[in-house]
């Protein structure tokens, strides 16, 4: 008990500048969704995104769709920041403010995602990109070049997110294909 | 299908609410009543007016969110079934549905049809855990061998999702179902005796003063539960209870 009782974040002080300028971005933020145009609800934006990532960002998926997508999210996600239509007020519960604060996150979530299967010139895991499969059909990783976890840093627009590799180093197994056959 | 909704709307825990009628045309029967309450709300917002707020998580019956008394029973007239896995093919073109929140002391109304449940958190946190340290290495699943009907009975009630609905059956308003329920997934194993006197002292405790009632062995609360949880569950508690009280 004692070691985790050290590891323990003590209270955290609200007067700080971090905290003053989080609240101030978070105010904002609220105040932004809160005063769109009103032309589509929240629904609309998921709807439409959950199309795109479906036909585009799937697990079957290509260069050209891949680009696409992120130029039609992009496109999505600034018209929902002009245009969405949240009702009520932001200081009583708001169940359509909460959802339009996540289609946000999802909507930089989605872009980010067709760039990081953009990234990875090869088929792995569950996803498969087209352009890269043996002859017969089947996945073709590609464990020189991408044997790493991307982590991408955040930028407000996510085809500006930095990436970080983490390298997946395999000191007793040997990296083969997975094959049922 | 067309329909008539009439929906308690409710602007905050202090306000007074009322039933607000809403037509509704165009209901299919393979939707649920959930996706039914959707379209509502896609209305209402293209029409410039507040949605009606409701809780609902997963939506395939085992988070225990959904929480809507409709024609005046908790999660409609479809037993063993939760809000979210009723289908509209349950009613008929041109009825009348009243949606409700649940209505107890114990679960205060936060807007429209969502209640505050925190009452149950509290009940759980007051003794509805074994304590193990966890710290070490894990025991083999099978060391402390159960009996296969015990084990059943245990899994059983544990099946709880903790919804609301057996308080909002009850004239009551009793918690003895959840509680009883909670109680006895830990009763009737042997993991569950070493801190069986305190668990069923602390959490009867906790239970009475969220402001449920008392049961009369009406039976409301089973036949309502969208998981059966059943009222031999209720008799175990008490008999927890005065075990507990008389050692």
């Amino acid at each position: 008990m004692k070691s985790l009782i050290k590891i323990r974040t003590g209270a955290i002080s609200t007067e700080t500048t971090e905290f003053d300028q989080a609240e101030k971005d978070t105010r904002a933020r609220i105040e932004k969704l809160m005063n769109g145009a009103g032309t589509h609800s929240v629904d609309y934006y998921h709807k439409k995104l959950g199309l795109i990532m479906w036909e585009k960002c799937g697990m079957s998926r290509n260069e050209k769709d891949l680009r696409a997508a992120m130029d039609e999210i992009a496109e999505l996600r600034a018209d929902f920041w002009k245009n969405v239509r949240v009702p009520g007020t932001a200081d009583t519960k708001n169940q359509e403010l909460e959802k339009a604060g996540r289609v946000a996150d999802f909507l930089e979530l989605g872009e980010l995602f067709a760039k990081d299967a953009l990234d990875r010139n090869e088929s792995c895991g569950g996803h498969f990109r087209e352009e890269y499969q043996t002859e017969d059909g089947e996945a073709l990783r590609d464990d020189v070049n991408y044997a790493y976890v991307s982590a991408w840093e955040y930028n407000e627009n996510p085809r500006d997110a930095k990436l970080h590799k983490e390298n997946l180093v395999f000191e007793n197994v040997e990296l083969k294909t997975r094959s049922y056959k | 299908m067309k329909l008539t909704l009439k929906i308690w709307r409710q602007a905050s825990s202090e306000a007074k609410g009322s039933m607000i009628t809403y037509p509704i045309d165009g209901v299919d029967g393979d939707m649920s009543f959930l996706e039914m309450m959707d379209i509502v709300n896609e209305g209402l917002i293209n029409k410039g007016e507040e949605p009606v707020e409701f809780d609902h998580d997963c939506r395939e019956g085992i988070c225990g969110a959904c929480s809507m008394m409709i024609n005046g029973q908790p999660h409609g007239p479809q037993r063993l079934t939760t809000t979210c896995q009723l289908h509209m093919r349950k009613f008929n073109d041109g009825d009348t549905i009243t949606i409700e929140p649940w209505r107890a002391a114990g679960f205060p109304v936060i807007k429209d049809l969502i209640v505050d449940r925190s009452s149950f958190d509290r009940i759980q946190q007051a003794g509805a855990y074994v304590s193990v340290n966890t710290s070490g290495n894990t025991q083999d699943a099978n060391s402390i061998p159960i009996e296969k009907a015990k084990a059943d009975e245990a899994f059983h009630s544990a099946t709880c999702i903790g919804c609301g609905a057996c308080v909002a059956a009850c004239k009551n308003a009793s918690a003895m179902l959840f509680t009883s329920a909670k109680v006895s997934q830990y009763a009737l194993l042997p993991q569950g005796e070493v801190e069986a006197t305190d668990r069923v002292q602390n959490m009867v405790r906790q239970m009475d003063m969220e402001g449920f009632g008392n049961c009369t062995n009406t039976g409301a609360c089973m036949i309502e539960c969208p998981k059966g949880i059943k009222l031999e569950n209720i008799a175990r508690l008490n008999s927890e209870y005065l075990k507990a009280n008389i050692s």
